[in-house]
């Protein structure tokens, strides 16, 4: 160590002081907070009818949004690591464009699209189509904003696996799609398990541009995280504690199976 | 077919904000990206995110060198724990410094509706960032340049800033540049702890989400596309530095 102890202690009081200051300590009040009185009357408050069409609506959202963006972002990976066309710096560049831009913003974006006097809004409506303050935008912005985790996570392990395996498997006169199934789609399918999971969970946790775009109708467009300020505006503390720690351990959970999946991650 | 999904989703939503910003003529979008509240919520959400990126930048290079360079019980779980902040949904995160810094805390201390409150907001969903840019830098890091300094006289902040923080330099930079982009577009976790009172506590996503509540629509764009304009200098200046972590654990 090229650092003496007393410094070295120091400087790891100060670290983890900044850590349970900023993250551990106010974590843990809120699950004391919650079951300070009793598991029971957390379990009433997170299975009231609100809470259950919210966790199910978080549910049906996540698990519309995250298959689609899986499969297209393997196909997108696919592009920008095999594919030779123009305009693939572009494409590389909007890819990351969600990871910067505000959830606010999305939100305004997509109802300046989809929304009653949006581009498509004339059309949407005379086809009988709500887009925006219901479901299907709800959805949408669920897709814009995990939009590049899978992408993210794939294509550099298909950078790094090459396509030599590939052009053999065509050799040997394997067809594309079994080449995809058989050679690629193995190689590359912890990272696709890890993007699934970062992707779940921000489809779970994801707030601001779900809130714009979903209307706020209680009973009908409240997911989980929408519950939770709902709840707090309302004053009813305690019930927007019992959904936080909820969405908690589901986020707690998403980090064990990221744990779990990063050693296989990145052996592959 | 990728470049389809993409424009669909992503490139018409985007660019249909930028048109609407300026659909009443360039004087309307000047006027309300200068109007008092909207450049009071701009100021306040740029300074917000350099601080952030400056704490960011001091915190999160020591933690990482912590979790590198010390030996503790309980580093692997303090290591774990670290990406927290990506897996809470943002809400969660306001919630959750309500409970400890709200009123009603245990703590005495109530910081809700300043800018302290914010500046914490913040800091808790970044910390990530600069941790985990620094971290693999530090691990690769040849000990023997340090070994070397060492037997040659030089103290350990001399080690340290002479030969180690130079290296971690581009890693640094880049982790703080993500933490500033997040802060800049940051709303869960800021909306419930902030107060949102113009001119003091409104950040410029809260302005903008408060715009649309209010239908004046021209006004939510045109700020948007102020924000739309820093995240894409921030962006390109991350791809620039050839930096920008694959896998964007960036929540």
């Amino acid at each position: 160590m090229t650092v003496d102890r007393r410094a070295r202690i120091g400087l790891r009081v100060l670290a983890l002081a900044y850590l349970a200051a900023l993250l551990l300590v106010p974590v843990a009040v809120v699950f004391y907070r919650t079951f300070e009185h009793g598991v029971g009357s957390v379990w009433e408050s997170i299975t009231t009818p609100a809470a259950i069409h919210a966790f199910w609506l978080t549910v049906e959202i996540a698990l519309i949004a995250v298959p689609l963006n899986t499969v297209l972002g393997v196909i997108t990976a696919l592009a920008l690591v095999r594919g030779r066309f123009r305009g693939k710096a572009v494409l590389q560049a909007v890819i990351d464009l969600p990871f910067a831009v505000s959830p606010v913003v999305i939100g305004l974006a997509l109802v300046l699209v989809y929304g009653r006097n949006g581009w498509f809004g004339g059309w949407l409506t005379d086809q009988g189509i709500q887009i925006i303050f219901a479901v299907p935008g709800m959805v949408l912005a669920t897709i814009f904003v995990c939009l590049p985790f899978v992408v993210r996570e794939v294509e550099p392990v298909l950078r790094e696996v090459g396509d030599e395996q590939e052009q053999a498997a065509a050799t040997l006169g394997a067809s594309r799609r079994q080449t995809f199934l058989r050679v690629t789609l193995p190689a590359i399918r912890y990272g696709i398990a890890y993007g699934v999971v970062i992707s779940t969970a921000r489809a779970i946790g994801e707030f601001g541009a779900v809130s714009v775009v979903s209307g706020k109708i209680a009973g009908q467009t409240d997911t989980l995280t929408l519950l939770v300020e709902n709840r707090f505006q309302n004053f009813d503390v305690a019930g927007a504690y019992a959904a936080s720690a909820l969405l908690a351990l589901i986020a707690l959970a998403t980090l064990l199976v990221m744990i779990g999946l990063r050693p296989r991650r990145d052996q592959s | 077919m990728a470049t389809v999904w993409l424009s669909v989703i992503v490139l018409i939503p985007l660019a249909a904000v930028v048109a609407r910003s300026t659909d009443a003529g360039l004087g309307a979008f000047w006027d309300a990206v200068t109007s008092r509240q909207a450049i009071a919520a701009l100021r306040l959400t740029l300074t917000l995110s350099i601080a952030v990126a400056a704490v960011n930048a001091v915190f999160g290079t020591l933690v990482a060198w912590v979790l590198v360079r010390d030996r503790f019980r309980g580093r692997a779980v303090v290591n774990a724990v670290i990406d927290l902040p990506f897996a809470l949904p943002t809400i969660v995160a306001g919630i959750t410094l309500l409970a400890l810094y709200g009123p009603n805390s245990p703590t005495g201390i109530n910081v809700v509706g300043t800018r302290w409150a914010i500046l914490m907001a913040l800091l808790f969903v970044t910390l990530p960032f600069v941790v985990r840019s620094v971290q693999p830098v530090l691990m690769e890091l040849d000990r023997e340049m340090e070994e070397a300094a060492v037997s040659l006289g030089a103290g350990s902040f001399t080690v340290f800033r002479r030969i180690v923080l130079p290296n971690l330099v581009p890693a640094i930079v880049s982790g703080s540049a993500l933490a500033f982009a997040r802060a800049v577009g940051e709303f869960g976790s800021v909306v419930l702890i902030a107060g949102n009172l113009p001119f003091r506590t409104e950040v410029a996503s809260v302005f903008i989400f408060g715009r649309i509540e209010s239908d004046a629509i021209t006004s939510a764009a045109a700020v948007s596309v102020v924000l739309l304009g820093l995240s894409l200098v921030v962006l390109l200046a991350i791809r620039g530095l050839g930096r920008f972590a694959p896998g964007g654990r960036a929540g």
